[in-house]
Parts: C-alpha cells; structure tokens; sequence
C-alpha cells in the first residue's frame, strides 16, 4: 500500500507507485484498444519532422493551441481599471464564468462581472428583457458608479442593439436616467481580446467625452493596454511619472483592482479612474497609448476629439523606454530627470555585465502583437537573437512592422515573423528549426515539454507561477526583471547541462 | 441538540431574509424560492436527517446577480466529452470558450498529448465574421480532415457547439455523417449551444445523448465479439480530476471486480463502446451521467447504482454495497480491503482529526459534491454549516437529506452577493467552492479549497484520496497566515 499517514503522496508521486503502474498497464493493455507503442513513437517522431512541419503549416481551417482570447475578456479588462465600475456581459452566462476564471487565476485575485444570462427564449425573442431586469439588479447588488456592458457572441448573432436596450432599460428605471452605462458591442469573431479592451476603452470615454465641450489642456492620458503585469507596470509607470513631475491620467487603471491586500475586507472595487479623471481627461493635450494594438479605435476617437496621439508597443527595454520618456518630454516640456537617467545606467550596466551570456542566444517569442514586438527588441538590445515571432491575433500590419523592426538589427536576420499561427504551428517549427529559449505565457508549457525549450513565462497568462505580475516589466526597472529572468533561466540550463563544467562563478 | 438545530435554523431563515432584502421585488421573489433551510422529516427514514428539496432548482439564473454557473457547453466539452481522451475535441465557434477551457479540469489521462491522446490541447474552427455570415459547415468539414492528417492515431472527433452554432442554422449533424464515412471514424455532433438550458446541466444532459445516439446505438463497435466477465464493471462519472477515477478503480480491482470502462476521466472511446457489455454500472456523479445509466439499463439490460468514495464511512459502506451485488468472494473481498485500510484510516484520523475537530465548513460546488463530501469530513471531526449546488436538480435536493442535519442553511445558484452575505454573517472555518469564490473568501481571513479542481491537488476519492483531502483540509486552515491579517498597531476593538 504506497499512501501512508506521515508521507502522504498526492497525483506527482501517488501514481508512480507500482500498484497503480500496474493498474495502468492494465487497463491500457486490455480495455483502451490503444495503438502499440511502436507505432506512437513513429508518429510522434513524424509530429516533429519536415514533412509534418509543411501539412501543419498548410492547414487553413481548424486552429490548434491558439494564443489568443476573445474580444469581452479585454473589455472586463478594461472596464475593471474604472472607479467602481462592474461588467455587465449581455449574453449567455456561461462566457462571463470563464472570464472570471481566467482572470482570477492569473492575477490570483478575485474578479466580479455579471451576466444577463440569456437563453434559448432570449435567442428567440431577444435579450432586451434580460437587460432591464439585470441591470436594476446589478445596480440593487453591487452598487457600482458605472456599469460597463459588452456583449458574448450570442448577443451579436441575434443582433441586440445595445444603444437603444440601455435607453429602454433607463425608460424602465433599471438605473437612473443620468448614471453613466458606457457599452461596447465585443463579437468574438471578430479579433481578440485586444479588441474588445480597445472598443471597451471607446465606449467608456464617448460616454464621458462625446458632446462633452473640450477646453484644450496639458494634461496626458495614458492607456496601458491589455497587460497581465498591469498590477507592477502601471505602478512603475505612475513612479516615472512622478520622478519626471509629469501628471498623466490613466485610462483604465486596474493596479489595484488586481491586487487588493488581505486584511480581513473583500473589495469588490478597488482604485481605478474616476469619473471626475475620465471627463477631465477630454480636455488633455495628449493622449498615449502605451500598446498600439489594444487602442486604434481608441485613439483615433481621441484625434477626432482634438487630441495629439501617440502609440508605442509596450515600452519595455531600454530604446522603448527611452521614446516613452522623450515622447512624454516633448508633450510636457519637462525634462527627464537625472535620477532615471542614472536607472537607465543602471540596467545598461547590468546587461553589460551579462552580455557574455546573453549574446547570441536564441529565442522563439509569442503573445500579443505588441508585447512581441518589444521583446523582440529587447532581446536584440541584449545580443539575442530572435528566430521565431508569433502572434496568433497578429496581421499583416504586423507582420510588416515586425520585419521593419527586426531588419533594424544585425540580431534580427533570419528572423521568421509567423503572424496567425498558433502554438501548434509553433510545435513544427521548434521542432524543426529549434531556438535556445522560449518566451511566452503558460500554455507554453507544452512546448517546452515536447520541444524541450526551456519557458520563460512573461506575458498572460501565467496560471502556473505565482506573483510575477506584481513586479513590472515596464521601463528601465521593469526591463531589469525581465533581465533577471531570462538570465537566471539560461543560468539554471547550464548548470542542469554542465558536469565539469558546473562552474561556482559564473 | 434540539435547541441548537431550532437556534440555527431560526438564524439562517433571518439571515435568508436579510440577505434578500437587497434585491428589487421581482428578484427577490425569485430568489426567495431558492434559499431554505434543511427542514425535520415529516416521519423519520432510516439513513435520511433532513428534508432539502424545498428549494427550488434548475431555473434560469436571475440576470445580473453574478451567478456563478456556466453553460451547457461546459457541462459537454469540459465535463463529458473533454476528458476522452483519443478523441479530438473541436470546440466549434469563436476562439473564446476553447480558451478559457483549455486544460482547466485537470482531467488526468496517460498517452502521449498530440500523437494518441488529446486531452490538454485547444482544437476550435476559430470562427470569423464571415463563418457567421455565411455558415461553418464547410469550414467544420475541411477541420475534420485537416485533424485526421495531421492527428492519424486518433479514434474519433467530437464537435462541440458554441453558442453562434445553433442560432445560424448550420448542419453539424449532415457534416457528421458525411465525414465519418470519407475519414471512417467516429464523429459525434454535440448541440451544447451555451444558450441552451440554464446551466451546465442540459449540456451534461445533451452529451449524454449523443453518447447513446451516436456512439452505443451506432454500432457495437469495441463491444462486438467481447465476452463479458461475470464482475465486469463500468466506473461512470468520474472524470479523473487529479487522478480520482484511479484511487477508486484500485479499490474495485482489489475486490476482484474488472473495470472495462472509465466514463469519462482517462477513457478511450473503445472503453466507451463497450460499457454497455458490463454486468453493472457504478455512478458516480449522478447529475452529469445518471441519463446514460437509465438508457444502458432500459436498451442493454445493465443495472446501476450510485456509489460514494469520498471519506472512509462512505467508501467502507459503499464497498459494501457494491459487493452485495456480487456472490460472497467479492463480499470477503470487499471486507477484507477494509481492513486493509483501516489502518491507514486510523493514522490520517488520528493525526489530522484534533487539528480540524469541530470546525465549520460551508460548500458550493457544482452538481454531487455538496453532499458528496460530507461524511468525509464527518470522518474528520467537521461540521456542515451550509451547502448548495450550482446545477443540481430536485433529485439531488433530495439525496442531499441523506447527508445532512435540519437547520443547515441551503443554497441553490447562489449568486456572488448571497455568498459573500452569508459568509460574512456565518463566518466559517473553511469555504469550499471554485477559484471564482476563492480569493473572495480568503481576503476575509477564512481559508477556502477549491473543491472542483481539488486546487490543483488530489486525488480525493478512494482510501489513498482521503489521506491527500485531509492533509489538505489541514494545510487550509492551520496556515500561519491567518493570523496575521490585522496589523498589531491597529488591534481590532
Ligand atoms: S455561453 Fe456560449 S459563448 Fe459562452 S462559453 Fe458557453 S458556449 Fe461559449
Ligand atoms: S467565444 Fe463567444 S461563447 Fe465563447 S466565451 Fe467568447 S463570447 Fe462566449
């Protein structure tokens, strides 16, 4: 008997026990009419050659381990960094349950939407009855200052209008007539979970700044963008901003959302912009989006408006950082201080000092458009060089702006851009043409085991390990993290392969 | 005693109350029907404490409460059809529900992921604009033999219908019959639309109908030519969440019985094709299979029962139970495996029982574990305060009597604000529910399992099961960290 009271074995050791190994032999030898062993390994063998590599490229219907979401996931996103704000997703009920889940096992926090739980009577008659009534509840409940409603792709099939279901629910007093119900219509056939964060962001401010008179200021709004760090990035982004003295709204701040303490309270809200921040930003000189992806209808509402825009792709490393702060100087007119010059020496001579290790290693990156794009970079500012980029949720604007940047570079030759692919395609092509490490999120995880590519997970969503989203990667310090990273993954890889070579200093 | 089940279930109908005062009226006449309290029997019954079927169930979700139930697509891909594990799965829609699925349940299976086994892999038709408009059953098509030349070793391909699939009228049913011929496999087309019905339920519902249609009623398959053995067994709803279907078919081979089948937790669709060969089945997870035990009993003769292996009494009594229906070696067996155990059972109890005597638990889970559990941590020394299902129907309200004492508070598709409600006022020592109630509750100082994914531990069931469920029980509530939420400057009054 291998459980015993003082060494409890769970699933990891448990099964490897002989009593269960036989046990498993057994049912896979007489009841699973499993193929033979042999020929699993043929075929496995076959999953990773050329041939195999040229079918699975080829394939131009079904899509196999996608690295992408859909579009209401961004908008709950989005709408979490408002001051109070609840999701309200029109739909079926089911969706708003795995948003939930989703966030909350990667930020480890809780996550609050609700749904309008439309069935089959709703798919029949539409869901206008399901918005009256939820939104009166959603307000009786939960208290909320604003309510954010995005549809699931049911709504968008039948085709509610969701403009005229808020004023009807208004007429019907669900919520009073002047409580602000920005919205979005977020189809999730169409795009990403970018997407919806970015039509989500539109619909909150053309509820605030649509007729709204605009008196031209010279404040900065800033949109970070879809970002599983958020918690760490936009607090490191709020303490440049303060060292540089500049004052900057964040539209859609969810620092605090996703990351309330452990005090005895549960806060539902928690920080966030207020409406007070959102109405005044109207009136700002700028507004920057810091991910260009999650934010295009965004800021061209922003233009239409009468504001500058600006877009970068995730300002980490050290030339993204270094346009962000210049960008940010040259809309204020205030300096960028000694002090982050001397972070910026500081991380430079960190990758100094482990450029040896760095330089000419090999990476296969994959994510978000532009979360790719700026690791990309920074790899290459590192001496690596990238020789796999992928986005599933990336076009051929993409693609281009990928080739641009990577032919920017002696590091970036003989990198292949693979934008729509998914981490199936990415199996073929590691297992053809291999990189040193893989950077990625935690469905990675499979990669890694199959292609044997050590994983470092930097982008959403981790569900694996723990906490890595309250440090930053943003900026020179958040750069510095993920130095840390990538260094103590290929650190652990060389001792794990080293015998003589098992160097004490390194 | 008396008096203590009259105070308690006085306090919970006024805490039913107070909590209800929050809603409007039309809601809260609504929700009125589904918060009760565990009633006295009419007439006492042996094995039965309480009366729970007053609440009402398996109604719609009140919009905009924050129920914590999923779709009829969950109850199909994530639950039956998911864990199957040389099928491919297509989740047949847009990108998103296939995302957020995507190895959450934690099915446990062996093979090889991607040359004969399938089970941790996102397969979806990733449906545009366009498939909307112009329909998917072209696309669904060329997946299918797109999977079949790049996946050879697979033995069948399931579709799974996301919401947009019902309402644009596609034909998945024609696609199916169509492919199975052109790539001479099984395919099985599953409408769980997550519109449909009001919960996960239907979709368990609607899965195992196509199980019967599709795969027993559509040819015998791995059933032709197998000689049954005399204790040949089928283990049915399990899905082998960390290994759960294994610590229990030990103990079913220990007593000598054959499991040819695991419905569905690491099972192969040969398994599946031959169940109906059996001489019995055991369910386990009554609400999401009892469809198909009631359909091998009617069309193939094969009785059914219900087991439970969760927490010594109930395995011990269940053993039992089960050998009864065999001749007397499985009986001797049956003791004789007890007492095997016992030991074992004596040293967790008595290392873990004085840590966790007396301490309150209150559940919500999905369809079975709200009662299922319970007498697990009786064997503990614990207590039930409050218990409710997301998806459970009157049958299971029923059954829940059998496990426990009047005056427990009971709570049907609570939604978020009810849980945090009666959390708060009841305060218990321990929660056991999903990750989206998780991190709610701890923030509130009271430690929590989740008690779907066994977070992320397990296996629970069986003997070896219960050794794991107490040490973890143990490791949520005795944590230092729970002392440690008010800073010493700032005592509380
Ligand atoms: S309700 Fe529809 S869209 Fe939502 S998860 Fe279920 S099947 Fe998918
Ligand atoms: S793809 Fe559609 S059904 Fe699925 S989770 Fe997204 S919105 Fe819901």
């Amino acid at each position: 008997m291998p459980q015993s009271a003082e060494k409890i074995l769970d699933h990891k050791d448990l099964f490897k026990e002989p009593e269960y190994q036989a046990m498993l032999e057994k049912k896979r030898a007489t009841y699973e009419n499993a193929t033979p062993a042999e020929k699993v390994a043929e075929v496995e063998d076959w999953t990773k050659s050329w041939d195999y590599r040229e079918k699975n490229l080829a394939r131009s219907c079904v899509t196999i381990n996608p690295a992408k979401a859909c579009q209401p996931l961004g908008a709950v996103f989005a709408a979490a960094g408002y001051d109070s704000t609840m999701s309200f997703v029109h739909g079926s009920q089911g969706c708003v349950a795995y948003y939930r889940s989703h966030l909350a096992r990667h930020f480890k926090e809780p996550s609050s939407a609700v749904s309008s739980s439309m069935t089959e009577d709703a798919a029949v008659f539409g869901g206008l009855n399901n918005m009256i009534e939820g939104l009166a509840n959603t307000y009786a409940l939960y208290s909320p200052k604003m309510i954010a409603v995005s549809t699931t792709c049911m709504a968008e099939v039948i085709g509610d209008d969701l403009n005229s279901f808020i004023i009807k629910s208004k007429e019907k007093e669900s919520v009073p007539a002047d409580f602000p119900v920005p919205f979005a219509h977020t189809p999730a056939f169409v795009g990403s979970h970018v997407d919806g964060y970015d039509n989500m962001q539109k619909g909150i401010l053309s509820t605030f700044w649509k007729d709204a008179p605009r008196t031209a200021g010279e404040g900065i709004n800033i949109i970070p963008g879809f970002d599983g760090y958020a918690v760490g990035n936009i607090r490191e982004l709020k303490r440049m901003l303060g060292v540089m003295g500049v004052e900057a709204t964040i539209l859609s701040d969810v620092s605090d959302v996703y990351d309330t303490p452990s005090d005895g309270e549960f806060r539902m809200y928690a920080g966030g912009t207020t409406q007070d921040e959102i109405k005044a930003a109207l009136n700002a000189k700028a507004t920057i989006s810091l991910q260009e992806y999650c934010s295009r209808k965004t800021l061209a509402f922003a233009e239409e408006v009468g504001q500058q825009t600006a877009a970068f792709h995730y300002p980490m490393g050290v030339q993204a950082t270094d346009e962000l702060l210049m960008k940010l100087s040259e809309l204020t007119g205030k300096e960028i201080p000694e002090q982050l010059r001397l972070e910026r020496g500081r991380l430079i001579d960190a990758m100094a000092d482990s450029q040896a290790y760095l330089h000419g290693k090999t990476y296969a990156i994959y994510g978000d458009p532009d979360f790719v794009y700026a690791m990309a970079r920074f790899v290459m500012e590192t001496g690596g060089e990238p020789k796999h980029c992928l986005a599933t949720n990336g076009g051929k604007d993409w693609e281009e702006k990928m080739k641009a940047l990577l032919a920017s570079s002696p590091f970036g030759e003989g990198c292949q851009v693979w934008a729509g692919k998914d981490l199936w395609h990415l199996r073929s092509i590691l297992a053809t043409e291999p990189a040193d490490l893989l950077i990625g999120n935690s469905y990675g995880k499979y990669l890694e085991r199959d292609c044997n590519v050590p994983l470092i997970r930097l982008t959403f969503p981790i569900f694996d390990r723990h906490h890595h989203h309250r440090f930053p990667t943003f900026g020179y310090q958040g750069a510095l993290n993920v130095l840390v990273k990538l260094l103590d993954t290929i650190f652990d890889k060389l001792d794990t392969e080293s015998d003589i070579s098992f160097d004490l200093t390194r | 005693m008396a008096k203590d089940i009259a105070d308690s279930a006085e306090a919970n109908l006024k805490l039913i109350e107070e909590v209800l005062a929050a809603y409007p009226d039309k809601a809260k006449k609504k929700r009125a029907k589904h918060l009760a309290v565990a009633q006295p029997l009419t007439e006492a019954e042996p094995g039965i404490q309480s009366k729970c079927d007053t609440v009402k169930s398996n109604i719609k979700s009140v919009p905009g409460v924050m129920t914590i139930r999923g779709c009829a697509y969950a109850g199909s891909k994530g639950v039956v059809w998911g864990p199957v594990k040389d099928m491919l799965h297509i989740s047949h829609g847009p990108v998103g529900c296939g995302h957020y699925s995507w190895s959450q349940r934690r099915n446990y299976y062996t093979g090889t992921t991607g040359v004969d086994s399938f089970v941790t892999m996102q397969v979806t038709t990733d449906f545009q604009e366009n498939d909307i408009v112009f329909g998917g059953d072209k696309k669904l098509e060329k997946s299918i033999d797109e999977l079949n030349e790049l996946f050879p070793l697979n033995k069948g391909i399931s579709i799974q219908s996301e919401c947009p699939i019902g309402l644009i009228g596609d034909d998945i049913e024609a696609v199916s019959k169509k492919k199975m011929k052109d790539i001479d496999k099984r395919i099985v087309p599953v409408r769980c639309e997550g519109f449909r019905g009001v919960s996960q339920s239907l979709g368990h519902h609607i899965a195992n109908d196509m199980i019967r249609d599709w795969v027993l009623e559509a040819g015998e398959g791995a059933r032709a030519g197998y000689v049954a053995g005399e204790y040949d067994v089928n283990i049915i709803g399990d899905y082998n969440i960390g290994g759960d279907a294994w610590s229990s078919r030990i103990l079913l081979e220990e007593i000598g019985l054959n499991v040819i089948a695991q419905w569905s937790g690491d099972a192969t669709i040969a398994e599946i094709e031959r169940a109906p060969a059996a001489k019995l089945n055991l369910i386990h997870c009554y609400r999401s299979m009892s469809y198909i035990c009631r359909h091998m009993e009617e069309k193939h003769g094969v009785p059914w029962m219900e087991y439970n292996f969760f927490g010594p009494s109930q395995i011990a009594a269940s053993l039992r139970a089960i050998a009864a229906k065999f001749d007397a070696k499985i009986q001797a067996n049956a003791e004789a495996v007890i007492a095997k155990y016992q030991p074992l059972v004596d040293a967790v109890n008595a290392k873990y029982k004085p840590r966790l005597e007396g301490k309150k638990v209150m559940l919500y889970v999905g369809g079975l574990r709200p009662r299922h559990v319970v007498d697990a941590y009786h064997d503990l020394g614990m207590e039930i305060v409050g218990t409710g299902y997301e998806f459970a129907h009157n049958d299971d309200y029923k059954r829940t009597g059998h496990y426990i004492k009047e005056g427990t508070l009971i709570y049907d598709d609570v939604s978020g604000y009810e849980l945090e409600k009666f959390v708060e006022a009841i305060r218990p020592d321990l929660v056991g529910s999903g990750i989206k109630e998780k991190y709610n509750t701890q923030k509130m100082g009271i430690p929590f399992r989740q008690m779907h994914s066994w977070d992320y531990s397990g296996p629970y069931h069986g003997y070896d099961g219960y050794a794991i469920f107490a040490r973890d029980m143990d490791l949520a509530i005795n944590n230092p960290v729970w002392g440690m939420f008010d800073a010493p400057w700032k005592k509380s009054a």
